[in-house]
């Protein structure tokens, strides 16, 4: 690896990426949630996931928004091909944030009547689903190797780059993702209530499982999307191998910690796991942004953008980080 | 080819519609929280109750409209790369850096928003107070460096141009943009105006109605401290922008007055009178100075004549607020307050759409404006538009959801509106 500062920036990308899946990601889980709340704790379980995201799901969600201006100041032209391949599942993506928030905030103040509210919720609900499914086949076509770009900057694709096997599986493992990571931090909200705790944990624990086997249905896809990116990500050897078996280990460990009701732990084995998984899919893309046409080092903003850009984002963090941390124990802890 | 079909034309409206959407929620979030703040550091200073409802109130409707403002914000910015690519394959490492300051602003503003909006029993009064700050300065700041790449566009430095390329890219060069400072006082200044203005409007008519007169005052003076010198400076603001375009881009100001022919001792047109003179002198402070017409331009180089009619209503109501201002400044030094004047509360309720209507129209005087081009001079927009398919069908259901949203952010707020309008206000957590 030849690092320079587009590989600084596409790091610092990929970083804020991760984060998003976490913090961002998890909102949107807690919407599948909310869409999916059964059994007789019906009300208290999409109380505890409002009062859980209310105060921080916008701030979360600025982790999204951060990634695309780091993509098009950096990456100026792989935004470009990517806002045109990825056209449809990118509206759709929009679509959902729109409408995800909207519902919630109109649920949350609506003042309405009650069929108001259910029909606010079931919109924030039904987003928070469909959402991080059309962003994990976005994803997913980044990687398949099916949007090529031409020395003249000419974008051809087909429908089959978002909409085929294994971006419609990615798709679906993003989804599962948010939701496992979401369950597992209900879990600590539902602190005071034992038996809406259970629900979460049986939720986690599911989720998780399912998370698994589909991470093996993503392995056995991408094989025949693109061979070269599905052989970084799951070969035998070297790099792929560690990051395997860490998220492997990590998954299992997280799983067992929600299964022994060790929620704190299990929700930073939860954070690890996912950020791995993020880590593994920027290190399989390497060295291209979008493969196989446009190189990282190639597609890179001049050195003045990418010099300036890090040097904002160092700046900036002094001012975020403190912020940050000041919201998250204002609001999470006990 | 017609309005349907062409893509570069559908992918303009898309942006327009989506822009005018956010810019009321986006305005509402940078002058919102400065009425909050006045608010409560009225309450820690005096003890007052009033003023801790009125911040209350003011912030739970502020909730709603700042997650709208969010989401409307990040349509924005996916749609800069869905609609117009080919623009930000080229402009994205010039105005990238200003973009990613505004992704901090608002990471800050948004964080401090939730501290602020559900954090009143979690933290000290003090420590409240300053989250609220914090939001009134991040917000601003976000409008500062957002204003930025608009002014780039209109007025770009900090590159060199060649084989349709931008080249010797310089990013803090592009900074130095002669369109920087008067668009970004005038925008500021114009979501305090337009928001403060719609504030004021609804408390004077709840004083008009008798409606908890105490509470409705206290709202109505602080809502017109903060529109009122806005409506004052921006005449002002709006002369230097008019003279900064007469000098970087004569086509705009061409349009605007819909000066046919190039001529010196230009004339102003104000309805049926004509100011031999007048545009000369306004625009170059010389009423010898040339000022060229429409005839100077090719027609493809021209902006659409629907900038004229956008720039008197700007201009119009630019002008009655500031008269409105400054009666009431003159009321204000012989100590008469608005509600004292039944005449006074009708005007107020009458004016509070017309700052957002200012606001909207003025956006149009800039960015129709500058059509054909995308950057000044440089990138026309429609060569920059998206090759992709389905334009239609998504501007028509992004238009749908808007129009739903909008109609709903009413409703919610009527119902916020009306429950103030009851003198027993219940106390506690927004």
């Amino acid at each position: 690896m030849n690092l320079g500062w587009a590989e600084l920036v596409a790091g610092i990308a990929l970083l804020a990426l991760a984060i998003y899946a976490v913090t961002g990601g998890a909102d949107f889980g807690a919407g599948i949630w909310d869409r999916l709340a059964a059994g007789p704790r019906k009300q208290d379980q999409r109380d505890v996931i409002e009062k859980a995201i209310a105060p921080i799901w916008e701030t979360n969600h600025v982790w999204l928004i951060f990634v695309v201006v780091l993509l098009f100041s950096a990456f100026p032209n792989a935004f470009a091909t990517i806002g045109i391949a990825l056209y449809a599942p990118l509206s759709l993506v929009l679509l959902g944030i729109v409408l995800r928030g909207a519902g919630f905030v109109f649920r949350q103040y609506g003042h309405g009547s009650v069929a108001d509210r259910q029909r606010w919720g079931r919109t924030f609900g039904g987003a928070s689903v469909l959402t991080p499914f059309f962003l994990g086949t976005a994803l997913a076509a980044i990687s398949s190797g099916s949007i090529r770009v031409d020395a003249a900057d000419r974008v051809r694709t087909s429908v089959s780059a978002w909409l085929g096997w294994f971006p419609v599986t990615v798709g679906v493992f993003v989804m599962t993702a948010f939701g496992f990571v979401a369950a597992v931090y209900l879990c600590i909200e539902a602190n005071d209530k034992p038996e809406l705790q259970d629900d979460f944990r049986r939720r986690a624990l599911v989720s998780g499982l399912v998370l698994g086997a589909l991470s093996f249905a993503v392995r056995f896809t991408a094989e025949f999307a693109n061979p070269v990116f599905a052989r970084r990500l799951f070969g035998w050897q070297g790099t792929a191998l560690m990051l395997q078996t860490g998220v492997a280990a990590v998954a299992l460990a997280t799983l067992f910690a929600v299964f022994r009701r060790r929620y704190r732990i299990a929700r930073g084995l939860a954070v690890l796991q996912v950020v791995t998984i993020v880590a593994g899919w920027g290190y399989a893309q390497y060295p291209y942004v979008i493969a196989p046409d446009l190189l990282l080092a190639t597609t890179a903003a001049p050195v003045a953008t990418l010099r300036l850009i890090a040097l904002g984002v160092g700046v900036g963090a002094i001012l975020l980080i403190p912020s940050l941390i000041w919201m998250f124990r204002v609001f999470k802890t006990p | 080819m017609d309005a349907f079909s062409d893509p570069a034309l559908i992918a303009r409206a898309q942006m327009a519609l989506s822009l005018s959407f956010h810019i009321v929620f986006a305005s509402v979030g940078i002058a919102m929280p400065v009425l909050m703040v006045i608010a409560e550091a009225r309450w820690l200073r005096t003890g007052d109750k009033t003023d801790l409802d009125l911040a209350h109130r003011w912030a739970k409707g502020t909730a709603v409209l700042f997650a709208i403002g969010a989401v409307s914000g990040t349509v924005l910015s996916f749609e800069l790369g869905l609609l117009f690519p080919g623009f930000m394959r080229l402009a994205g490492p010039i105005i990238g850096f200003p973009f990613s300051l505004e992704g901090f602003a608002f990471f800050i503003e948004a964080i401090f928003l939730g501290i602020y909006l559900y954090g009143w029993n979690r933290i000290t009064p003090k420590q409240h107070l300053f989250s609220g700050i914090m939001v009134a300065l991040s917000g601003l700041a976000s409008a500062v460096f957002v204003t930025f790449v608009n002014a780039w566009m209109n007025a770009p430095r900090g590159f060199t141009f060649a084989d349709g390329k931008l080249l010797n890219i310089d990013p803090l060069g592009a900074f130095q943009t002669p369109f920087a400072f008067h668009e970004i006082v005038h925008g500021s200044l114009a979501a305090y105006a337009a928001t403060g203005l719609a504030v004021a409007g609804i408390h004077a008519w709840a004083l008009l109605l008798g409606r908890a007169p105490h509470f409705h005052q206290r709202a109505l003076s602080i809502a017109l401290w903060v529109a009122l010198p806005a409506c004052l400076l921006q005449p002002l603001v709006g002369h230097l922008a008019g003279q900064r375009i007469a000098e970087h881009q004569p086509a705009k100001l061409a349009a605007l007055e819909q000066l046919q022919h190039t001529q010196t001792r230009a004339p102003l047109t104000v309805g049926p009178f004509e100011i031999p003179g007048a545009l000369s002198v306004m625009a170059f402070n010389d009423p010898d100075a040339r000022v060229q017409g429409l005839d100077a331009f090719a027609p493809a180089d021209r902006p659409p004549s629907l900038v004229r009619p956008a720039f008197l209503i700007m201009v119009s109501i630019g002008t009655l607020l500031a008269l409105f201002a400054a009666g009431m400044a003159w009321r204000h030094f012989r100590r008469r307050p608005p509600w004292g004047d039944r005449r006074i509360l009708w005007a107020t309720v009458l004016m509070s759409p017309l700052g957002f209507v200012a606001l909207q129209t003025g956006w149009i005087v800039t960015e129709v404006g500058r059509q054909p081009w995308v950057v000044y001079g440089v990138l026309r927009t429609a060569d920059m538009a998206t090759p992709s398919p389905g334009l239609g069908i998504r501007l028509g259901i992004f238009a749908l959801i808007y129009l739903v949203l909008a109609a709903t952010v009413v409703a919610v707020l009527r119902r916020h509106i009306r429950a103030t309008f009851t003198p027993n206000l219940p106390e506690g957590r927004a």
